[in-house]
This record gives structure tokens, sequence and C-alpha cells, in this order.
């Protein structure tokens, strides 16, 4: 398989990116300070992270291509990150949903990555571990707190956990690219992530009084860069500038 | 002609840009300095990933480096070993402390535990928000002054 680690690490990368462009949309729209610092912070993290990983990424590729050039010079069909992050935000519980899931995936993903046969990238999970391992204990506490809330805020939270199970079987998906890596000690194994993923969710609706995850048919093509309409839209917020003026600089 | 503490006693001068009480070494983000390398080299390592502080940590010591006629001196930044908030010196959580911040506890599981507040020393305190002005500190309040005051997180 060619080039699969240059795929691995633009996967990772792209993942946090859109993730972390979409929460930047809650900056000054938030429901109180608190959530709008937590949501703001978090998608920071993520963007430091698709930093690091875009870099790398480029760096494997050989072609000149860096962070900038990878995150804002690519089209649609291009990008790889998986469909759950580029989501419309939805109401709070609707991005709270969605938070938990994916942060709780990222964690188990990163433990594992931190051990990485690749240097870089287990220094690179290893780093962003820390940061990850608060937003998923953050987003597990308002799944809680809003699932185990008022009767309102109880079926915003269903709603909100009932739009994204459609997405979860694709983080567990292992393609070609994983499975060249996998046995070269590089990658994670997705499906040993699935058992402590499915625990913690389980422990998390419990304590919410929610009810226990249904998983529907998967929705599954973001690693092929078959994506959502909703894709082109955020790309179309976050690239444009770059785009108009390519050569503009601070 | 470089050695490894004059270079040393540059960075000491330079501030956190966000929190300009402390300097970088009291943060422990300078992980070495080979000041016998060819061309000597000054590593750093970012608090959290995404600090947009990081950017700016990196010109303020290019421009220290150069302003002491250190032109030659490289910077560079390692993610690895990870920062913590165990490699912030004595006397940087001294500094911490007297600028108003609550340093932070030793165990990453200790976040959760009272701050002390930096004002009246009061255990009797509170979570605000887990996240405060900047990626590094969370929001809490004392209890009994009622100053709502940054705790720096243990991470």
């Amino acid at each position: 398989m060619e080039n699969a680690l240059f795929s691995y690490a633009l996967r990772l990368g792209d993942d946090s990116l859109v993730l972390g462009q979409r929460l930047s949309e809650w900056c000054g729209h938030a429901p109180a300070v608190e959530v709008d610092l937590s949501l703001a912070n978090i998608g920071l993290d993520l963007i430091g992270q698709a930093q690091l990983f875009l870099g790398y990424a480029g760096e494997v590729e050989g072609k000149g291509r860096s962070d900038d050039r990878l995150a804002f010079h690519r089209d649609v069909m291009a990008w790889t990150n998986c469909l759950m992050v580029e989501q419309p935000n939805g109401d709070f519980a609707r991005t709270m949903a969605r938070q938990f899931l994916f942060s709780t995936w990222q964690k188990a993903l990163f433990d594992g990555l931190a051990a990485s046969k690749d240097a870089r990238l287990a220094e690179i999970a290893a780093k962003a571990v820390k940061e990850v391992t608060y937003h998923a204990e953050l987003a597990g506490d308002w799944v809680i707190r809003l699932g185990d809330g008022t009767e309102e805020s109880r079926r915003r939270m269903i709603d909100g956990l009932d739009w994204h199970w459609r997405f979860v079987e694709e983080l567990f998906q292992a393609d070609a690219v994983v499975e060249t890596l996998v046995a070269e000690g590089v990658a994670v194994d997705p499906a040993g992530l699935r058992p402590g993923f499915d625990a913690r969710v389980a422990a998390v609706l419990a304590e919410a009084g929610l009810p226990e995850m249904q998983l529907p048919r998967g929705v599954v093509g973001g690693r092929k860069g078959h994506h959502s309409e909703h894709l082109g839209h955020i790309l179309a917020v976050m690239q444009h500038i770059p785009r108009t003026y390519p050569d503009a600089v601070w | 002609m470089n050695d490894a503490r004059a270079i040393m006693a540059v960075l000491a001068s330079v501030p956190d840009p966000e929190i300009p009480a402390v300097s970088l070494v009291d943060l422990g983000i300078i992980r070495d300095v080979l000041a016998d390398a060819q061309p000597p080299r000054v590593l750093i390592t970012p608090t959290y990933t995404g600090c947009p502080a990081t950017a700016v940590i990196q010109l303020s010591v290019r421009e220290a480096l150069d302003a002491a006629g250190m032109r030659d001196v490289t910077v560079e930044t390692c993610l690895s070993p990870p920062w913590t908030t165990a490699w912030i010196t004595p006397e940087g959580r001294e500094k911490l402390r007297a600028y108003g911040i609550d340093p932070p506890p030793d165990d990453v599981r200790m976040n959760g535990e009272p701050a002390t507040c930096p004002r009246c020393n009061s255990r009797s305190t509170h979570e605000i928000s887990r996240f405060g002005s900047t990626p590094c500190k969370a929001l809490w309040q004392c209890n009994d002054c009622l100053e709502p005051f940054d705790r720096f997180k243990c991470h």
C-alpha cells in the first residue's frame, strides 16, 4: 500500500481540523460564558492537533505541501475525515453528544497511538491525549447533566445522540490504509478500541438515565472522500480567504 | 561564543506572553539548551498543542536571543516528552501565587479538589468553569472572600 502513512496522518488531521472548525462556530453563541470558553478551548486543542498531523502528513508526502496548504487548498473530495465531525452543530445537546462520542473514541485511539512504532505519531498522540482526556470528561459530564436534567434537556440529549449513532460505526472501520499500518505497528487496530468505547458510553448513559445505545446501520464513506453535503459548506467558510488571496500574509 | 548559562539567562528574561509574571524558564517549557551544538540550539516545548501563545513565544525567544547578540542560536520545537505542570519551577509556582493564580495541584486527579484562594488562602473554594482565560487554567471562586481567580490546571 503506497503512501499509507501519509493517508493515515492526513485523516487524523482532517478529523481534528473539521471538528475544531465546527466548534469555533459556537464562539460568542454558546448558552453561557462557561460553555463558550469550553467549546472554544476544545476547538483550539483540536486545531493544534491538526497542525501537527497535517504538518507531518505533508513531510511524509514529500511534495512540499505544508499544514496550511493541506488545510486551505484541498477540495472536498480530497478530505478524509469521518462523517461525524462534519455534521452541523445542531443545538447544544447535539454538539455535546457528538463531542462525547468523538472524544471518547479519540482518547482511546491516542492512548494506543502513543505506543506507535512511528515516533512522530507517537509523540503527537502522547501530547494530545492529555487534552483529549479533558474533552472526553467534560463532554461526558454534559451528557449526564442534560440527560439527568429537565424533561427538555433530556429530550434534546436523546435527539442529539440519536442523530450521531449512525456515524459511530465508521470510527471503528479498518480500510487498507489502517490494515497496512496496523501490521507495521504504526496504526492502532480500531476493533481493539471498541470494547472500551462501548463500556464507557454505556456507563455514562446509565448515569445520565438515558436509554442504551442503539446503533442503526452505519453511514460510512468519509475516509474515501465521500462526504455529506455539509463538508463543502464548512470548507467554503474555512478556505475562502486563503483561496481568494493565496499569497496574503499577516 | 555562547555558553549554556548565558543562553539560559537570556531565556529567563523572556516572560510568558499570557502570564507575564512568569518567565519561560519558570514555566518549564525550555527543554534543553545545546550550547555546544553547531549551530547552538534551544529546544522549546508547547504547553498545549493549540496554545496560541506558542507562536508568540517562538518569536519572543528569537528576538531576545538576537538582542543579546546570539543570532546563531536556533530555536526549535520538541513535542516529546510532553510538557507537564510538574515542570513549573518552585519559583514559578510562587510567582503564580503572588500574581493571583493558584498553582497547579501535583496530580491530575486533584484538578477537582478545592483550590487555594491566592488572596486569602482559604481552601473553601468552588470551580466556576473548567476552562478559563487560557487553555491551561480553570476559573474558580473563593467562598470566603468571594474573589474569583484562575487556577493552573494540573496537566
